[in-house]
């Protein structure tokens, strides 16, 4: 099955980068998890291990298969994962406050997550396929706006406004690298600047609370600011040098909420100094420029265009993650890729 | 038309790769310099404020040192008290603690239930403070029973004799907002305890010891997880005072149920062997934070309980205000131990009359025989004869009118009554008349017991009026040392030795000569000098118990012994308490008996007949213990 020419394929670098901050990411989840206070997380660290094996199983799989093959069923993938998106604000199930999860006997999963990766595709597809000769025009982005609108406005509802904001992002990203001409872009841009104070009331009032409190951190420091403003202290008590692995008070002692999905950046910050955070930045920024050199290289548009869309999800997520827990970016639910 | 490629159209892509690169590169640089700032350049403030979520402070008190009495017998120290608190989490149920604990111990319940339902009761909550020794026994004995409750222990202040002394040992509270702005910089803190009277107030920075404290981690709840540090409190230094023991409970067994003072001083040195004011209180009830009725209590009580009527109360000094009299007029001249005037038992004076206090008079007296039998009209003529801007010259010299100097706080100055002062004070003249009634210690004189203390103590030593010391030394609890205060001068009072000779014979006379005022203070063994005093608290009072208590006379008594080598000297004030010599002189010779160990004697019946004391300067030290017997002067 697995062929020479197809090893020899492999970007054993990323690969590399990809086993180096997931083994990196497990350890401080175990730390998270195990510190001197009971969490009831004991065993997190052997889901965060099966789920990071599944994924490179996953990867695997999906090697076998051609992308080329799979664009053929982007389509098809996407609108599956609306229905999917629908079926959740019909039957999910509420978790904290939000119906993100559909439950299927033992198994369970977002579709957000799904229709991500078939956005991609689709977006990717549909920039090859489609008006092969001349200059994009302006009525060309109107299924490309639908396909994002709809998934979009479903997330937001659930509400989940990280994923939709990345979904969002993504596809501009993705239609940005397109080519498209940048008049019409730019134009579009600053009529969507001119609908932001419409797009304000469509908001949760926690979701205002928290860019007020992003605009002014100390807005509400013991309410609101607190997960941003005990992640900051987190962080900055890490010093250069760090508190040490499993050292950490501010998650060993869980004033860090959430410290184990999206403040783990913090709990890595705390106990391994500015050494361990810029070093993760660096393999983060490193796995960026490998995907985007791979995009760059690709010889067909198709791969390009889906390489192009992958790295800047990603890219995104660390972005937005990091600069969430440093207090640069609002606090949205984003995780840390890896 | 612009036809486009596809390779040109991949080319595009390329270009807007280049450009989303440079934007990564951009958003990661912000990433690290954020970071950078954050680990690097701040991480002091953030160090600090992780450091202040985990830690949770908790001061312990510090020990203060004790005081002890000039042999070094306790009078205060601290003892050991217990709290009882409850653990909210580790009590398994608190249903079944609650009434357990009710049963058997004053806990009251519904004022401590709130607080361990709080969905935060995570910390200790007190239950009840300064247990009794039998709820201390019932709780370890039950400690099974009893699952999330502890008894804490601490050191409170314990004054040993309980009243004994209050008012020089005072008392600590809880600091004020005016003492916490005044002693912030030195470390005191809201909740503290600090000397608010006596010794415990003017040597607080002494008795102070430094506080302890325990750190504990707590968790993001509150929770107490483990003691990090613990600094022991450290032990402040013990103070030695001057007082006697034994002779400050005497003192104080004889003043009871009489409002007033008795003050006992060492004249050689100015050493307090013992100041008692009555009525007194105990200083216990301040100790663990008195109640608002207690409170208001004392301070209300008409009989003033916390005022040190040593220092803080002032009396007109009466007829012991004779022997700076004596000594202005042999003095000045006007007179000399030959001098007689002639007392009817009245004085005119302008269309006034001055009585003395005896009906018909003494008869011819002179120095010597009107301090003895105190007579008035011996003392209205030397009044006459000074003037009163002479006696109030003398009187300061004798250290009236302004503060000893001594350690404890709020003591008052007296009055010492001139013709400036009453310009200045009232604007009126002095009139001549007020100079008759001044020479006998009444009038406007003004003086604490301590200051006329002084003043026979002077004249007990001959010539030093010495600051009174109530604290001998500070030490280490291992009885170390620290620092000796050295008896401290204020003055020489104005009088040449043969003056004071003369004086110090009179007093003799008072307390041995027949018709002498203070001859209850007699005793056979030692020569005791002293001088009467009766102040009148009403006009030409009437005698007897026919006055209501207030309206009734004071009483003073000053005394000194043995005569020739005077090792005590000793005020009595007794308000509203009848005569000196009748009331207090028996007083004053329990007391010389007491303290130069002679062996009691039965209290002398009547006036001595023949006795006279060595009557030269030069007699030997000794000769108080063999009186030459002389016929009396007469």
């Amino acid at each position: 099955m697995i062929d020479r020419r197809m090893l020899l394929n492999i970007d054993w670098v990323l690969v590399l980068l990809v086993l180096m901050i997931g083994a990196w990411g497990l350890t401080t989840v175990y730390s998270a998890t195990h510190g001197r206070l009971e969490t009831h997380l004991d065993d997190l660290y052997l889901k965060q291990l099966y789920w990071f094996c599944g994924g490179l199983l996953f990867m695997i799989l999906t090697m076998l298969v051609d992308y080329q093959t799979l664009s053929k069923v982007a389509y098809p993938l996407l609108a599956l994962g609306i229905l999917l998106l629908l079926a959740v604000w019909g039957f999910g199930r509420v978790v904290s406050g939000a119906r993100r999860w559909i439950f299927l006997g033992p198994l369970s999963f977002q579709p957000s997550e799904a229709v991500k990766l078939f956005l991609i595709l689709s977006f990717a597809r549909y920039f090859t396929v489609s008006r092969p000769e001349g200059s994009y025009r302006l009525r060309d982005l109107v299924l490309p706006v639908a396909m994002v609108i709809v998934p979009f406005v479903l997330i937001v509802r659930q509400p989940d406004l990280g994923t939709a904001l990345v979904l969002l992002l993504v596809g501009i990203t993705l239609v940005f690298a397109s080519g498209f001409p940048l008049k019409i872009l730019l134009t579009l841009a600053g009529m969507g600047l001119a609908a932001m104070p419409v797009a304000w009331t469509f908001l949760k009032d926690y979701q205002k609370v928290r860019l007020i409190t992003l605009l002014n951190p100390d807005f509400d420091p013991l309410g609101a600011g607190y997960h941003s403003w005990q992640s900051k202290i987190a962080i900055g008590s890490g010093g250069f040098w760090g508190k040490g692995l499993f050292a950490g008070t501010q998650s060993g002692l869980n004033f860090l909420p959430e410290k184990h999905t999206d403040f783990i950046f913090a709990v890595l910050s705390e106990e391994w100094g500015f050494l361990g955070s810029a070093g993760l930045v660096v393999l983060y920024l490193g796995l960026i420029l490998r995907g985007i050199s791979i995009a760059y290289s690709s010889k067909d548009r198709l791969g390009c265009l889906t390489a192009t869309g992958l790295v800047s999800m990603l890219g995104l997520y660390i972005i937005l993650n990091i600069g969430m827990t440093i207090g640069i970016t609002p606090v949205v639910g984003i995780p840390l890729p890896l | 038309m612009n036809q486009r490629s596809p390779t040109n159209r991949h080319e595009a892509t390329r270009r807007r790769l280049r450009v989303l690169l440079a934007g990564f590169l951009v958003c990661f640089f912000l990433l690290l310099l954020r970071l950078w700032s954050l680990q690097v350049i701040d991480t002091e403030r953030y160090a600090t404020l992780s450091e202040s979520n985990r830690i949770r402070v908790i001061p312990q008190r510090d020990i203060r040192g004790q005081i002890l009495d000039r042999h070094g017998q306790v009078l205060v120290d601290n003892r050991r008290s217990f709290t009882l608190s409850v653990m909210p989490e580790e009590a398994a149920s608190l249903n079944l603690l609650a009434p357990r604990l009710q049963d058997h111990l004053p806990v009251r319940w519904e004022e401590v239930e709130p607080k361990l339902k709080s969905p935060h009761a995570y910390r200790t909550i007190q239950l009840l403070k300064d247990l009794t020794r039998e709820q201390v026994a019932y709780i370890a004995e039950h400690r099974w029973d009893l699952p999330g409750a502890f008894l804490d222990v601490d050191f409170v202040r314990h004054y040993k004799h309980a009243g004994m002394a209050s008012h020089v040992l005072g008392y600590i509270g809880e600091i004020n907002e005016d003492q916490l702005r005044e002693a912030r910089e030195s470390g005191y803190k809201m909740g503290d305890y600090i000397g608010q009277a006596g010794v415990e107030k003017s040597y607080e920075r002494t008795l102070r010891g430094k506080k302890g404290a325990r750190e504990i981690e707590v968790d993001a709840l509150g929770r107490e997880l483990r003691m990090i540090l613990e600094r022991e409190p450290a032990l402040g230094l013990n103070l030695r005072l001057t007082l006697d023991m034994g002779l400050q409970q005497l003192v104080e067994e004889e003043m009871a149920g009489q409002p007033g003072s008795i003050v006992v001083m060492d004249p050689r040195n100015g050493e307090i062997l013992a100041m008692a004011s009555n009525p007194g209180f105990d200083p216990n009830v301040f100790v663990a934070g008195i109640s608002l009725p207690n409170w208001m209590h004392l301070i209300k009580d008409p009989r003033k309980p916390l005022q040190n009527r040593a220092i803080q109360a002032q009396y007109a000094p009466g007829s012991t205000y004779k022997i700076i009299m004596a000594a202005a007029a042999l003095e000045e001249g006007i007179i000399n131990p030959k001098t007689t005037v002639q007392c009817n038992g009245f004085f005119p004076f302008g269309n006034r009359v001055f009585k003395d206090w005896k009906q018909g008079g003494h008869g011819p007296v002179n120095m010597h025989s009107a301090m003895v039998q105190s007579c008035d009209v011996f003392f209205y003529t030397m009044g006459q004869r000074l003037g009163i801007d002479t006696i109030a010259r003398y009187a300061k010299g004798f250290g009236l009118g302004a503060p000893t100097g001594f350690d404890l706080a709020h003591e008052k100055s007296g009055l010492v009554p001139s013709t400036a002062w009453k310009r200045a004070a009232r604007g009126e003249p002095w009139y001549p008349g007020e100079t008759i009634s001044a020479a006998i210690g009444q009038g406007y004189n003004l003086v604490t017991p301590l200051q006329l203390l002084n003043v026979i103590s002077a004249v007990a030593n001959g010539k030093v009026l010495y600051k009174p010391q109530i604290v001998k030394r500070l030490e280490t609890t291992e009885g170390k040392i620290v620092q000796e205060f050295a008896p401290q001068r204020l003055g020489e009072i104005p009088a040449r030795p043969e003056t004071i000779r003369m004086v110090q014979q009179a007093l003799w006379g008072v307390v041995n000569e027949p018709r002498g005022t203070g001859w209850r203070a007699r005793i056979e063994t030692v020569g005791v000098a002293g001088k009467t005093g009766t102040v009148q608290v009403i006009a030409n009072s009437p005698k007897g118990d026919k006055l209501p208590e207030r309206f009734r006379d004071h009483g003073w008594f000053v005394a000194y012994a043995p005569f020739e080598n005077p090792q005590l000297a000793l005020v009595i004030l007794g308000e509203h308490g009848g005569r000196g010599g009748s009331t207090y002189a028996p007083i004053a010779r329990k007391i010389v008996e007491y303290y130069l160990k002679v062996p009691t004697t039965a209290p002398p019946q009547t006036p001595a007949m023949v006795r006279r004391p060595g009557g030269s300067p030069t007699a030997t030290t000794t000769s108080y213990l063999s009186q030459p017997v002389v016929p009396p002067r007469q």
